[in-house]
């Protein structure tokens, strides 16, 4: 035992630890902060940039200068202030598609788990299901059904309650991918925490709490789950760039953020247009997404290194 | 001329945490065809000694610091990896604790009794299947031609723990290493499992290296034993000379302290009564030997005589009339079970309050499905539970609320049984919020730190966290949890099975003063007939789901009525002989 010689009052918990073990993984670190910096640039530095909307056809593909750090694109609207704006859709799609399929597949993967048996099955045959419908497919089609809705609600919110149309516009045109990537995303990671679940119920803990008495909830919510957020949180942290991924890939075919709103999604594709003669305007969009990508990676694996409870034996 | 000679050996592991000196400085050897014991609780090194000798350990964090190991003179530690390979397996053999995850479930049996022969030996198929089958039949087991071709989930624990050990003979090795190769076993398998070896000595003349926490075990058949302690070695010599006069104070603890049949302590003795520990200046340890042992073992003996407690207006607290627990195996989500396993098949015991009731049996017995079917944790198929006089089996969880907190338990896993995520304090807390028991958190508080107390842990541990505590801790702390709500009545479920000797003797200490303490009730289930004696008033022997033999502990352990209860008997090491 090492704690043997600490005679401080004061436990550490197994976050903690997992804090400190984090804290010595530099790939970690240096993805930790460049994701911090990303944020930085897209959420505090983009207030300060030019209009990225801002049309100007007689100064189109500039060259980097004072006044537009990255030039400018096919239409004159700075690049910079693009990639900015483009990374708050980008990140926001991440985090919150994935805050909605953790919200969701906690609480479903909990329950089928803790309850077993019949429900169980009935539980995991409706995840099957889902399941088999090609991911990609189903997105189409729910973004396709609710953006029909978001043209209706950006009226009824103008006339309402007399926002900024332009603004509520973009809103209204993004908030549908999330729910749709993020409705969708919980699949995997309700059964992650079901067999995480499953495997807590066992110990002898559980067990305890039940001869002592304590009652359902108490037991699956102080108990059982916060023995499988660990898990959880390396899985989530990897889904983030996957999600970032699908956005890409959907404003890539189309579906996704549509002109004249930006995502990095968006920007490749139209750089793409450009490959022969501008090609910054693909290579700069592209890296401000791999540096996000890998840096969210890097993070997510150093999360399940200093989270599993192997190497939390050394 | 030795066969195996340790020198001066040290490794050491290097971490984060700093150096830990598992092997330090030790120096015995092994002649040809003799059995060495070595002897250690966890933590002593003992099967690091064992690793380093086939250079089995990951390095790092790993790292031999020094010493010299000669095999028929030659070195080691310095062979290469090819070098190595060619001694392991064919020259030094190693058998591990675990036989049910040592023998690989995708090959038959007989494809890895020949696959050593077939990878160090330059003979056909046909003459490694004739010698594999050979030495299965050696090591005892019957029908070897026809068996051979089975796999290993067709065999019980016992019977691959001997297609383990043909495994490592079978390419006839001057060396055998055995890691505790008897630990996961029931006693009557233990004790064939010993007799086999013994006899194979005999047979193949091969030296082997018995690793072991129980000096029990070893007292049979090894020639010479070693005690580690630490990573050093306290002691060694003949069996014989370390069972009937130690010198070292450490192993006269660890002799004393095990429960036999004859114990007549009523408060096991401990190490600490014999061995006492500083820490020197350098940060190793200095050990002595307690000036006043002597006399603290007459104290405890004293409280034998002295404790004649009148239990003659005993009540009953607990009665169970053929229990019965059926578990159904198979069948899906529609379909109809298709086995039925009669894990306690009619069961009938009673309990005296503030008595102590012992339920011994080998694993799958149905002991454990017992326990928790008393508590109503498993839910039984027909029978009667009447504790004080309220049946239980026809109440529902919400209706068990008052029962939780008069019947408790304690479960055998201290690493399992413990909620890691919460402070210690929370988890005593819980049962007494559940349970309404104090009016406020300083009330609260002040309950835990005595109960704390009680258990023989200081408060300084409020805050922390599970995994800082060593196993006999959490075990303390699990014991706390169950006092927490006032039980009169605790299932203890193989509660030191997990634990080191010395540890164990503290727990049983433990629990027996609280019982005089509290006029606690235990049904204490175990698989060691010694521990169960030495805790018991009234005693049942179960086997198969049903009661062998019941009665006054002290009448079944002289007179034994059942074959069964004979066997398990005869099954113990008789380490006693020499005591």
């Amino acid at each position: 035992m090492t704690n043997e010689n600490r005679t401080t009052p004061q436990g550490s918990s197994l976050w903690k630890d997992a804090r400190s073990r984090m804290a010595k993984n530099k790939f970690a670190m240096g993805g930790f902060w460049i994701i911090i910096l990303m944020f930085s640039l897209c959420f505090i530095f983009a207030w300060f940039c030019t209009d990225p909307n801002e049309v100007n056809l007689t100064n189109k593909f500039a060259p980097s200068s004072v006044e537009h750090w990255f030039g400018t694109d096919a239409l004159g609207r700075d690049l910079f202030a693009r990639i900015l704006y483009g990374g708050q859709v980008s990140i926001l799609v991440g985090l919150i598609a994935t805050a909605v399929s953790v919200a969701i597949g906690i609480v479903y993967g909990a329950i089928s788990g803790f309850a077993g048996g019949r429900t169980d099955a009935v539980m995991m045959r409706i995840v099957d299901t889902l399941l088999a419908i090609p991911f990609l497919v189903l997105v189409i089609v729910l973004q396709a059904t609710l953006s029909d809705w978001s043209g209706d609600a950006t009226r009824w919110i103008v006339e309402n309650f007399n926002w900024d149309k332009e603004f509520t516009g973009r809103l209204t045109n993004v908030i549908p991918l999330f729910f749709a990537l993020g409705l969708l995303g919980w699949l995997t990671l309700s059964r992650i925490v079901r067999a995480q679940v499953m495997s807590i119920k066992e110990r002898e803990f559980v067990e305890a709490a039940v001869a002592l008495g304590y009652g359902k909830a108490r037991i699956l919510f102080r108990h059982i789950i916060p023995n499988v957020l660990g898990p959880t949180v390396v899985y989530s942290t990897l889904t983030v760039p996957g999600f970032i991924m699908y956005e890409a890939i959907l404003s890539f075919l189309g579906l996704g953020v549509e002109s004249p709103n930006s995502s990095w999604g968006v920007l490749i594709k139209e750089g793409s247009n450009f490959l022969e003669t501008e090609v910054q305007l693909l290579l700069l969009p592209g890296l401000f997404f791999s540096l996000t990508l890998f840096s969210l990676n890097f993070l997510g694996d150093g999360l399940r290194d200093a989270l599993d409870v192997k190497a939390a034996k050394d | 001329m030795s066969l195996l000679k340790i020198k001066n050996l040290k490794t050491y592991f290097h971490t984060r945490a700093g150096t830990n000196r598992a092997v330090d400085d030790i120096s015995f050897s092994i002649n040809k065809g003799e059995i060495v014991g070595v002897v250690g609780e966890s933590g002593s090194g003992k099967s690091v000694t064992c690793h380093t000798l086939l250079g089995l350990l990951p390095q790092p964090p790993a790292k031999v610091e020094g010493g010299s190991v000669t095999f028929e003179g030659e070195e080691l530690l310095t062979f290469s990896h090819s070098q190595l390979r060619k001694i392991r397996g064919k020259r030094i053999s190693m058998i591990f604790q675990d036989p049910m995850s040592c023998l690989n479930p995708y090959l038959k049996i007989l494809d890895q009794v020949i696959e050593p022969i077939l990878i160090h030996e330059n003979v056909s198929r046909q003459t490694a299947e004739t010698r594999a089958i050979e030495i299965m039949k050696k090591v005892g087991i019957r029908d070897a031609e026809s068996r051979a071709h089975s796999y290993p989930h067709e065999f019980s624990g016992g019977m691959r723990q001997r297609v383990m050990i043909a495994m490592a003979l079978v390419t006839k090795p001057d060396l055998l290493l055995a890691d505790e190769p008897t630990t996961a076993l029931d006693v009557t398998v233990q004790a064939r499992i010993l007799k086999i070896l013994h006899d194979l000595k005999d047979d193949l003349g091969v030296a082997v290296l018995f690793v072991t926490h129980d000096l029990g075990v070893v007292a049979d058949i090894a020639d010479r034993v070693v005690v580690m302690y630490r990573g050093k070695i306290v002691e060694q010599g003949k069996t014989r000379d370390i069972f009937e006069k130690p010198s070292h104070p450490y192993v006269k603890g660890l002799l004393a302290c095990r429960p036999t049949l004859e114990t007549q302590y009523r408060t096991l003795p401990t190490v600490d009564d014999f061995l006492k520990s500083e820490v020197g200046p350098d940060g190793s340890f200095i050990l002595s030997e307690r000036t006043d042992s002597q006399k603290r073992l007459i104290g405890l003996r004293q409280e034998l005589t002295g404790e004649n407690v009148d239990r003659v207006h005993s009540t009953t607290l607990l009665e169970v009339k053929a229990l019965k627990v059926h578990f159904h195996s198979g069948g899906g989500f529609l379909g109809n079970p298709r086995s039925t396993i009669k894990a306690v098949d009619g069961v009938d015991l009673t309990i005296e309050r503030g008595q102590t009731l012992g339920l011994v049996g080998e694993s799958g017995c149905g002991k454990t499905t017992l326990g928790r079917a008393i508590l109503r944790l498993q839910p039984s198929n027909s029978g009667t539970i009447l504790y004080d006089k309220n049946e239980l089996t026809t109440r529902n969880q919400s209706e068990m609320l008052e029962f939780r907190k008069r019947m408790q338990i304690i479960f055998q896993d201290p690493y399992a049984s413990l909620n890691p995520r919460q402070t210690i304090e929370q988890t005593l807390t819980e049962p007494m919020l559940v349970h309404k028991i104090g009016s406020n958190h300083s009330e609260r508080r002040d309950r835990i730190v005595s109960l704390l107390e009680e258990v023989g842990l200081g408060s300084n541990f409020l805050l922390r966290y599970p995994h800082e505590f060593s196993g006999g801790q959490r075990q303390r702390i699990s014991v706390a949890r169950a006092l927490a709500v006032e039980p009169e009545f605790i299932v203890c479920d193989e509660c030191v099975s997990a634990m080191d000797v010395s540890v164990q003797a503290q727990v049983l200490n433990l629990l027996r003063e609280l019982q005089q303490k509290r006029n606690l009730t235990y049904l204490f289930i175990s698989h060691d007939l010694s521990v169960v004696k030495f805790m018991s008033d009234n005693m049942i022997v179960m086997k198969n789901g049903q009661v062998m033999e019941n009665g006054n502990a002290e009448e079944v352990y002289k007179n034994p009525r059942s074959a069964y209860t004979r066997e398990l008997l005869d099954a113990i090491p008789k380490s006693t002989h020499y005591s």
